[in-house]
C-alpha cells in the first residue's frame, strides 16, 4: 500500500513539473490505433509540425501537448476529454476525432466552455441549429467535399449514380450533401457497418446495378479494402469512381496503381499549389519522411490558426469567451495551407473545394487536380445557427 | 433482384464462410478437446497475415507468401503452446481468458511497433488477379481460389478426424480427456500438436485474406468474434459443425448485408428501410446464434459424449 502510495505521489508530482513548465496547454485527441490510426497520426504531425516551427511556442507561450487516443470509440473520446478538460485542465481541445467521437464530446466541451477545435469531423449537429462558441471545426463541415462532388456529378451529367458509405452519422451526412446538388437519379445507397473490411456483397450490388458513376465514403482502411476489391472485381476503370476522405495522402501510398483513375473531392492535397502549401509540404517531408495527407494539412493549420489567436491575447487564455472569439477572428488572419480561408458564423469554415485525380507518374501515382466546382463555399447549415 | 446477383451473393457468403472455417477448426480443437479459451487464435490469422505481406513483398511469390504464414502460424503457435498456453490448461477458464486477452493486447503492439499503424499492402500474382465471366457477371478468379482452400481443408481434416490414429485420440480426447491419458496416450503432445494445426490454419486463413483486406495491427479482433459465434452455432469440439456452422453463417452475414435493406424496403419507408437495415443485418449473425441455442443448447453438431 505505501509503495502504491509513493508511486502515486511521484506521478502526481511528475505531471504537476511538467504543467508548470508549459504556459498553453493543448490536449490532442484522435484516433491514434486500429484502421483509422494513420488519420490520427497525420493530424498530430502536422500539428506538432505546426508547433515546432514556431520553435515549441504558441502565440509566444510555450505549449505542452497531451495525446489521447479515442480508438474510434465515442465512449473512449469521451473519457479522453473528460481527463483532458477536468484533471489536466487543458486550455485548448484539438482534434476531436471522427464525427460520432465528436458529438459524444460536444456536451462536455460545450458545458466546460474551453476552446475545441476539431481537425477531422464537421458535424451537421454543430454547424446548424447546435452550433457552439467554443467549437470550431477545422477541416470544414462533413458535407463541403461531398457537396462538391455533387456539383462535379452534374456537370459530367452521370444519370445514375451508386452511392456507398458507412452507416453512422458522418456516412449518412456525405450521402446526403452528395444528394443536395445532384439532380440525376440514385440507382441505390449502400450502407455497410463503420470498418466492414470485405465488400464482396456490395461490389455485387453495384455490378447488379450498372449505375453510370459510383460515389463513395469509406474512411481509412476501409477505402483501402474496397478500390483493392473492386480492382479484382475488374470494376474499377469501368465505372467512374468519384470519393471523399477516401483516396487520400493517408490511403495513397498502400493502393498506389491500383487507385489510378479514382475521383477525390477535398479541400486540400498535396496536389495543390500556393506558397504556404508548397512550405508546409517540403518541411513535413523532411521532418516525417512522407507527403502530408489533407489530414496532417488540417493539424498543421489548427497549430498556425491556435499561434495567431493566442498572440491576438497576448498569450492570456484564461478568458475563454474572449479566446474563443480570438480564434474565430484568427481564422481569416493566419496563412492557411489551403489559401483563402475564414470561420462563418457558425465555425465552420468557408473554403474551396477541389476534385482531384489519381494519375500516373511514372512507376508511381500522384494526385492531379482536375477541377474546382465551388469557390468560398459556405456549408448549408450556417443560417441555422444563432452565432454571430 | 436478379438470380446472377443471388448466385454471387451466394458465392461471397461461401467464400466468407470458409475462410471462417479455417479459423474456427482450429480455435474449435483446441476450445473442444482441452477445453481451452484462446482468444489469442486471432491473433495468429494476424501472424499469418503479415508474414504473408512481408514474404509476398520480398520475393513477389504469392506462394512463397503463402508458405511463409503457415511456417510463421507452425512456429509461433509452437511458441505460445510452450510458454503460455500448456501452463494454463489446468487452470480456470477465467483465467485462459485473461492470459489470452493480455496476449492479444501483447501480438496488436508488437505489429504496431514493427510495422507501425499504417496497413500494409500484398498484391495478388497476375495469374490470379484476373475474373471468371459468371452468367453476365465478373467474379474474382481468387475468390474462388479461397473457396477451393477451404473446401480442401475441410476435406483433409474430415480425412485426418475419421481415418486417422490420431484422428481417433482427437475424437477420444474431446470425450474424455481423461480417459485418453489414463489409457497411456501422451495427451501433453497430442495437445501442443493440436495447438500448431489451429495455429497454422488460422495464419493460413490471414494469409489467403491479406490479398484482400488491409494487413494491419487488430485485424484480428473483429473476425475472432465472428469464429466464436461460429463455433457456438457448430458445436464446441465439432469440426464438422464448425464447418457447415461457418457456411450458414458466411452466407446469412452476406444475404443479410445484401438484401436485407431491400426487404424492408418493400414494407417500409425507404428511409426508415435505408436506417434500419444495415442495423439489423450486422445483428443477424447474433440472431442467428441465440435461435440455434434456443433450439440445440449444445450447438447443431456437438461433439458427441463430451461430458457437460
Amino acid at each position: 500500500m505505501k509503495k502504491i502510495h509513493s508511486v502515486l505521489v511521484a506521478a502526481a508530482c511528475g505531471l504537476w513539473i511538467g504543467a508548470a513548465h508549459a504556459d498553453i496547454k493543448v490536449g490532442f485527441t484522435a484516433p491514434l490505433s486500429g484502421p483509422a490510426g494513420a488519420i490520427g497520426q497525420d493530424q498530430y504531425d502536422g500539428f506538432m509540425l505546426a508547433i515546432e516551427r514556431l520553435q515549441g511556442r504558441l502565440g509566444g507561450q510555450s505549449a505542452a501537448v497531451l495525446k489521447e487516443d479515442d480508438q474510434l470509440k465515442p465512449e473512449v473520446g469521451l473519457q479522453a476529454a473528460r481527463k483532458l478538460i477536468e484533471k489536466e485542465k487543458v486550455d485548448v481541445l484539438v482534434g476531436l476525432g471522427y464525427t460520432n467521437v465528436f458529438m459524444a464530446m460536444a456536451p462536455l466541451v460545450t458545458q466546460s466552455g474551453v476552446v475545441a477545435i476539431g481537425t477531422n469531423a464537421g458535424p451537421q449537429a454543430v454547424a446548424g441549429a447546435g452550433c457552439k462558441a467554443n467549437i470550431f471545426a477545422m477541416t470544414g463541415q462533413n458535407d463541403g467535399p461531398s457537396e462538391a462532388m455533387g456539383m462535379y456529378a452534374q456537370q459530367k451529367r452521370y444519370d445514375r449514380t451508386f452511392l456507398l458509405a458507412p452507416n453512422y452519422q458522418a456516412g449518412k451526412e456525405m450521402l446526403a450533401g452528395f444528394k443536395r446538388h445532384y439532380k440525376g437519379s440514385v440507382a441505390d445507397e449502400v450502407y455497410p457497418p463503420l470498418n466492414q473490411s470485405d465488400f464482396s456483397a456490395e461490389i455485387a450490388q453495384i455490378q447488379a446495378a450498372r449505375p453510370d458513376a459510383l460515389f463513395i465514403f469509406l474512411p481509412g482502411g476501409m477505402g483501402i479494402n474496397f478500390i483493392k476489391q473492386m480492382k479484382q472485381a475488374g470494376l474499377l476503370g469501368r465505372v467512374p469512381v468519384m470519393s471523399v476522405f477516401t483516396v487520400d495522402g493517408t490511403t495513397l501510398p498502400a493502393l498506389k496503381q491500383q487507385a489510378e483513375g479514382v475521383l477525390a473531392g477535398a479541400m486540400w492535397d498535396a496536389a495543390s499549389d500556393g506558397k504556404e502549401a508548397a512550405e508546409f509540404k517540403q518541411a513535413f517531408a523532411a521532418r516525417y519522411k512522407r507527403i502530408p495527407s489533407l489530414y496532417a494539412a488540417v493539424g498543421y493549420d489548427a497549430g498556425n490558426l491556435l499561434n495567431v489567436a493566442i498572440a491576438r491575447l497576448n498569450g492570456n487564455v484564461s478568458d475563454k469567451v474572449a479566446f474563443a472569439a480570438a480564434v474565430k477572428a484568427a481564422g481569416s488572419e493566419f496563412r492557411s495551407v489551403r489559401g483563402a480561408f475564414r470561420f462563418n458564423t457558425n465555425n465552420m469554415p468557408v473554403q474551396d473545394y477541389h476534385v482531384y485525380q489519381v494519375v500516373k507518374a511514372g512507376t508511381d501515382v500522384t494526385m492531379a487536380q482536375v477541377a474546382t466546382p465551388v469557390k468560398a463555399h459556405p456549408d448549408s447549415y450556417h443560417a441555422q445557427c444563432s452565432l454571430k | 433482384m436478379s438470380l446472377t446477383l443471388f448466385i454471387a451473393q451466394l458465392l461471397n457468403g461461401l467464400q466468407f464462410g470458409v475462410l471462417l472455417f479455417l479459423l474456427a477448426a482450429g480455435l474449435t480443437l483446441v476450445f473442444g478437446i482441452m477445453s481451452f479459451i484462446n482468444l489469442a487464435h486471432g491473433s495468429l490469422y494476424m501472424v499469418g497475415a503479415y508474414a504473408a505481406a512481408v514474404a509476398g513483398a520480398k520475393t513477389g511469390s504469392f506462394a512463397v507468401a503463402v508458405a511463409a504464414a503457415l511456417i510463421a502460424g507452425v512456429a509461433v503457435g509452437a511458441l505460445l503452446e510452450r510458454l503460455a498456453a500448456s501452463r494454463l490448461y489446468r487452470r480456470d477458464h477465467l483465467d485462459h481468458v485473461l492470459a489470452t486477452f493480455g496476449l492479444v493486447m501483447f501480438f496488436n503492439e508488437l505489429a504496431r511497433m514493427i510495422w507501425g499503424p499504417q496497413p500494409i499492402f500484398i498484391s495478388l500474382p497476375e495469374s490470379l488477379s484476373g475474373t471468371v465471366a459468371l452468367l453476365g457477371f465478373s467474379y474474382p478468379s481468387y475468390r474462388f481460389l479461397i473457396i477451393a482452400t477451404g473446401l480442401a481443408v475441410a476435406m483433409a481434416s474430415q480425412w485426418l478426424i475419421r481415418r486417422t490414429r490420431w484422428g481417433m485420440l482427437i475424437r477420444a480426447g474431446s470425450s474424455n480427456p481423461d480417459m485418453v491419458s489414463t489409457l497411456g496416450v501422451n495427451i501433453g503432445l497430442l495437445n501442443a500438436g493440436l495447438f500448431t494445426l489451429g495455429a497454422a490454419l488460422a495464419a493460413l486463413a490471414g494469409a489467403m485474406a491479406a490479398p484482400i483486406l488491409s494487413v494491419q495491427s487488430g485485424m484480428g479482433d473483429g473476425v475472432l468474434i465472428t469464429t466464436l459465434v461460429v463455433i457456438v452455432i457448430g458445436g464446441i469440439g465439432s469440426v464438422a459443425g464448425a464447418f457447415c456452422a461457418s457456411l450458414l453463417v458466411g452466407v446469412v452475414d452476406t444475404m443479410g448485408r445484401s438484401y436485407l435493406t431491400l426487404l424492408l424496403r418493400e414494407v417500409a419507408d425507404r428511409d426508415v428501410a435505408n436506417a434500419a437495415g444495415p442495423a439489423l443485418a450486422s445483428m443477424l449473425v447474433y440472431l442467428l446464434m441465440a435461435i440455434v441455442l434456443a433450439w440445440r443448447p449444445q450447438g447443431l453438431f456437438p461433439a458427441t459424449g463430451r461430458p457437460s
